[in-house]
């Protein structure tokens, strides 16, 4: 018998807008010793699903149809005080966004105590030593010291660890995870995610991990489910559903997760693939950084966010910048767009040293539409009360000459350019999807005709498939317009797709730089190395199979 | 190539006006609120016109009579018709708290916004500014400038917009320094903006709707603090028709039990603060781009 | 802790521009009097030689700035002035009256705070439910309240037209004698003398005025009350605890409720000025001989020192309100601090 069974499980919420059902009637099984993958994109139903099992719903969320049993216990018909005996004893669960989950004004010892002594596995006068147990068990040195810390003194990877530590503290035998991963470094989320598979293995466990990664999902899970649309798509071990997808939905998310070996064309589904780009030739350097700094008056001191990089950018080349959080890169990119001063160095833009113009009044300087930037979290960079067409007119109005009609035309041109339909760009920001607001954000960064275009995580919180045709329209502009690119990211896989050359950046200083290739397949810094190793590896790579059939 | 998540069907933008009918249509609330506001502006606008008789006519023979059908609320210890005071006298504190917050906005938003986004020492000099106004509980700080600058109405409404301007500038404050990194204020410099422009024409106009709220609010407070500074003696004085001097003789008759003179003009100022406080979330949910669908 | 300390510290000093901010604008109140200050200060019936006496003993001859400081100086050794109506200096009458005030405010705020937290908690922990309703129209209707206006119908409905409360004469009904002055406050001093009709005698009478301020104080409180609570409620880490099973009661108290006190903390600050401006009102109303109506009747009789006495003492009362709340916070949340690290 399995320990854990769906089946055909519907949950719908009530919303102002009437009945919507998110999950569609799903049946899957868990077996006792197994590690499930849930895969799936926004929308899929994925996590309700957990919230439901866990009986955790918001309160306008309901179970509508079908039965989950756990262990025997009829989890829907339960009631609630045999739910919460359940809950952090035989099923526990972990979240994403690690620090949010921890009560920020109690000490991480005592939210452990609050568990033990609720599932009676540890009395007022134990409960202490069990607590600093629990912590040594997910690996925490200095046990007895961080048993007194708050949240906010520790670390993203560090309050993970502690959230691990309080789920696990009552030997449950299940452990649901959804987005463990999601918003840490990629570095902290291996160590994450061995650390879950060590302790599951340790402790003879099940554990159900929910993620949008289908490449995570693939190196740590024994069997994967994909979702869509609140219904299971397919099923199946990660080698099968890698390289013998059955389901389209399953083969566009396949092709869609950037793996090495594959370009940016094959991210697309093989039906709605281009022809592979003709990038244009790189020529004299555009854009030279020399010496780059760029130190903070810290609290307790000086803080070096950039110590001193210099590189170039040349003419019609896409360089990549990688690295973790607080390596400089977002600070480095600020500089390069003249949103912030540099406190040393030069930027010299087609000879001429930007540095010397300050942020304050960079907006009348001549070179301004000369360099944009395409910003990371749409929905922040729209102004709610712009539409889209507005939003992409106010460069055109602010620094160039075009009258009023004839800007009307261009921004129709630019949304034809960037594949956004006509009619959405009469709508507001909170009215489009993660993938349209992408689209605006490119349309308006190209709408001046820059030289020099800064990518800052564009496609970091899009659903992987909306990435892959973000991409490609990336890859697109710039044949189409000789514009060269600045890619800033912390994925080493995206990066590669779309750059020529690739500079890694860590604390403040770049430690490697080189092609694509060069750093992707032979790297010589050992962080570069640990960044490589730390990215999960799908289990088989297609392109292999296709390029061979093509 | 396209992703087709959401419908291509063209949505039919509501412009300003079909806007504001979909908000009053959607929440019975707001609309009740807008209609009480109605009466109100009727009220201030027609007053003199609509009262049945003169609000300053003293007739000591017909003094403190009950409510009856010829005296709708009564006649007070002067023999006036408590009707006609109150209707008359909604014009004298409606204006009083519309100007009093109309200026303390006004000063207050300038104020916050070089506060939020500039910060520095003008920020610290506006803090400590601020904080010494609003160590002052704001009935006594009226009190004290009512007593040194004089007993007029100009300076109850000078008062009262001082003792305000703390409020807004902190709230514009907080909500221009949310906003002052945000990714579209950056955007917008990336388009050419000044910092100026920035300021003025992306960043204030999306701290408006949170600003709405403490608009209607502080409409309220105004009508209460205005009346209140009146019913101790200072601001409008008799035979003048204000809510709050009218509550005040009253006071003086509760005790023996003719109720009218102080329970009508104290009624209509609840009806007015209370109109103020529902609108404040009407009035937000227009201002607020997000919801329109 | 050394942040703790070092936080603790900021807050003080940060206190001291404000007090002399304070001092400043409540000298330039007086000094902006139209007309003479000297004839005000010596009072209507002064002549022309008790006015320039009060003239040179203020040194309202002297330039601006040099009254300033001596202005302050008095201030500082705690020269407020004389009265004209009670011919007693300025201090001693606050100090006199201050306990009949804070009895009062102290007594209101106590009730309001008993229904409006628990009301704002079970709000925000059934919503939707009758109890929230009944708080949402209870905030929204009280803060419409005047509360000078509904002092007026408690005295009418109670006094004249139920006969359960006193006549709203101030502390005490006549028949009863004031309790030997150990703090002030007739409920402390009449429990230790032991005198127990008094304290009935007292509390009767308070009951009225601090229903009054109680209304006013319930809304704000309550509406902040349930706000935090629904705020906490909502947040990820009791999504954790409950994932974790733990009890419902420990997931409300222990994890919410003390998560939620302290934008309480901070409105009950707010609330504490809004009273003491609103006290002036109710002492009215009420004839309650507290500092309130102190000032208002001095305010009658152009008693200018005891007004400017009285806006200057409420002022100070009120920063060194504030700097305990602000000291509570840093030592329940112990985030604070850490940014001075």
């Amino acid at each position: 018998m399995s320990l854990l069974s769906i089946e055909v499980l519907k949950v719908s919420f009530s919303t102002r807008r009437g009945s919507v059902e998110a999950v569609r009637g799903i049946s899957l099984n868990l077996e006792k010793g197994e590690v499930l993958g849930i895969v799936g994109e926004s929308g899929s139903g994925k996590s309700v699903t957990s919230y439901a099992l866990m009986r955790l719903l918001e309160r306008n969320g309901r179970i509508s149809g079908g039965k989950l049993t756990y262990g025997g216990i009829d989890l829907r018909e339960a009631r609630e005080s045999t739910m919460r005996d359940l809950r952090g004893r035989e099923i526990s669960m972990i979240f994403q966004n690690p620090r949010a989950a921890l009560n920020p004004i109690r000490k991480v010892g005592h939210q452990i105590e609050d568990v033990l002594r609720r599932h009676a596995k540890a009395t007022r006068s134990s409960a202490r030593a069990e607590a600093i147990k629990a912590l040594e068990a997910v690996r925490i040195r200095d046990a007895q010291s961080r048993y007194n810390a708050y949240p906010f003194e520790l670390s993203g990877g560090m309050c993970q660890r502690i959230v691990i530590a309080i789920a696990l503290a009552c030997d449950p035998k299940l452990l649901i995870a959804d987005e463990p991963t999601t918003g840490l470094d990629i570095t902290t989320q291996k160590a994450v995610m061995d650390l879950i598979a060590e302790l599951i293995a340790e402790r003879d466990m099940s554990a159900m991990v929910i993620t949008h990664d289908l490449g995570l999902a693939a190196q740590y899970c024994n069997r994967l489910v994909v979702m869509k649309d609140g219904e299971v798509v397919e099923e199946g071990n990660p080698e099968a559903l890698f390289s013998r997808p059955q389901h389209p939905y399953t083969r566009k998310l396949v092709d869609a997760t950037p793996r090495p070996g594959a370009s940016v064309r094959q991210l697309l589904p093989l039906d709605l693939r281009p022809p592979e780009p003709r990038l244009p030739k790189v020529e004299a350097p555009l854009l030279e950084v020399r010496g780059l700094t760029k130190t903070y008056q810290g609290k307790s001191g000086p803080v070096h966010a950039v110590k001193g990089i210099s590189f170039d950018v040349g003419r019609g080349e896409s360089v990549g910048l990688v690295g973790e959080s607080g390596c400089g890169k977002s600070t480095t990119s600020s500089m390069l767009v003249r949103l912030l001063d540099p406190t040393s160095g030069e930027i010299l833009f087609n000879g001429r040293d930007l540095a010397k113009s300050p942020a304050k009044g960079f907006a009348r300087d001549p070179d301004r539409a000369r360099i944009q930037m395409v910003f990371q979290d749409a929905t922040d960079s729209f102004n709610p009360r712009h539409t889209a067409r507005q939003s992409i007119a106010e460069p055109l109005a602010r620094l160039t000459a075009i009258p009023k009609r004839e800007r009307a035309k261009r921004i129709d041109e630019l949304a034809e350019l960037v594949g956004l339909p006509q009619p959405l760009l009469d709508r507001f920001p909170h009215q489009l999807s993660g993938g349209q607001k992408a689209r605006v954000g490119i349309a308006r960064a190209i709408a001046v005709d820059p030289q020099f275009l800064i990518l800052d995580e564009p496609t970091a919180a899009l659903d992987v498939s909306i990435q892959a045709i973000v991409l490609n329209l990336l890859v697109d502009l710039r044949t189409k317009l000789g514009i060269s690119y600045l890619f800033v990211s912390h994925d080493l896989h995206v990066v590669r797709l779309l750059c020529d050359r690739v500079i890694v950046m860590r604390d403040g200083e770049i430690v490697e730089e080189g092609t694509a290739a060069e750093v992707m397949e032979s790297p010589s810094h050992p962080y570069t190395r640990e960044l490589l190793a730390a990215a999960p590896k799908p289990p088989v790579t297609v392109t292999a199979e296709r390029s061979a059939a093509e | 190539m396209s992703d087709a998540t959401t419908s291509q069907v063209p949505v039919k933008q509501d412009g300003t006006l079909a806007h504001i009918g979909y908000v009053l249509r959607s929440n019975p609330v707001t609309l009740l609120a807008f209609a009480m506001f109605a009466i109100l502006l009727l009220a201030a606008v027609l007053g003199p016109v609509l009262a049945p008789y003169d609000p300053m006519e003293s007739n000591a023979a017909i003094a403190l009579q009950p409510p009856s059908p010829a005296h709708w609320f009564g006649t007070d210890n002067l023999g006036r018709d408590v009707f006609s005071r109150v209707i008359v006298a909604t014009r004298l504190d409606l204006a009083i708290s519309v100007a009093a917050v109309a200026l303390s906005f006004l000063i207050g938003s300038i104020l916050g916004s070089i506060a939020g986004y500039w910060g520095g020492w003008l920020d610290t000099v506006l803090n400590r500014l601020f904080d010494t106004i609003m160590a002052f509980p704001l009935f006594v700080l009226a009190m004290g400038i009512v007593a040194a600058l004089g007993n007029t109405v100009e300076n109850i409404v000078y008062a009262t917009a001082v003792i305000n301007i703390p409020f807004y500038a902190r709230l514009v404050r907080a909500e221009v320094n949310i906003r002052r990194d945000a990714g579209f204020a950056q955007a917008a410099k990336l388009a050419g903006n000044s910092d100026v422009r920035v300021l003025a024409l992306h960043i204030f106009p999306n701290a408006l709707p949170p600003m709405m709220v403490q608009v209607s609010l502080n409409l309220g407070w105004a009508i209460l603090n205005a009346a209140g500074l009146s019913f101790i003696g200072l601001g409008v004085r008799p035979p003048t028709a204000e809510w709050g001097i009218m509550v005040a003789e009253g006071a003086n008759f509760i005790v023996s039990g003719e109720w009218w003179l102080a329970f009508f003009p104290g009624f209509a100022l609840m009806f007015a603060v209370f109109t103020f406080n529902l609108l404040g979330d009407g009035l937000r949910d227009m201002v607020d781009p997000r919801q329109r669908s | 802790m050394a942040g703790r300390l070092r936080t603790v510290g900021l807050r003080i000093t940060h206190a001291i521009p404000v007090i002399l901010g304070v001092v400043v604008v409540s000298f330039l109140l007086t000094r902006a009097l139209p007309g003479d200050p000297a004839v005000y200060f010596a009072g209507h019936a002064a002549d022309e030689a008790s006015i320039e006496e009060v003239r040179t003993a203020l040194g309202l001859d002297k330039p601006l700035p040099e009254q300033f400081l001596i202005y302050a100086g008095n201030v500082l050794t705690g020269d407020l002035g004389q009265s004209l109506s009670s011919g007693q200096p300025v201090l001693q009458d606050l100090a006199n009256r201050l306990p009949a005030s804070l009895e009062l405010t102290l007594t209101a705020l106590l009730l309001s705070c008993s229904i409006a937290i628990p009301l704002g908690v079970l709000a925000a922990t059934r919503p939707g439910s009758a109890v929230d309703h009944l708080c949402r129209v209870l905030v929204t209707a009280g803060v419409s309240l005047p509360t000078f206006f509904t002092g007026v119908m408690l005295i009418y409905i109670f006094y004249y037209l139920l006969g359960i409360a006193p006549s709203p004469l101030g502390r005490l009904d006549f028949i009863y004698i004031e309790p030997d002055r150990v703090t002030g406050f007739y409920l402390i001093d009449a429990a230790i003398a032991g005198d127990w009709e008094t304290w009935t005698g007292a509390l009767k009478q308070l009951v009225l005025p601090a229903t009054t301020l109680a209304l006013f104080t319930l809304a704000p409180l309550a509406r902040m009350t349930r706000a935090a609570m629904l705020g906490a409620l909502s947040s990820d880490y009791i999504r954790t605890a409950r994932a974790a099973g733990l009890t419902e009661d420990k997931v409300l108290f222990t994890y919410a409720f003390r998560n939620a006190l302290l934008p309480v903390i901070t409105t009950l600050g707010m609330v504490f000025s809004f009273t003491l401006g609103a006290n002036v009102l109710v002492e009215k109303v009420f004839a309650w001989p507290g500092i309130g109506s102190y000032a208002v009747e001095a305010l009658v009789v152009s008693d200018y020192a005891a007004v400017q006495g009285f806006v200057l003492a409420m002022a100070l009362l009120f920063v060194a309100l504030n700097l305990v709340i602000d000291l509570t916070y840093t030592l329940i949340d112990p985030r604070i601090g850490f940014e001075t690290r």
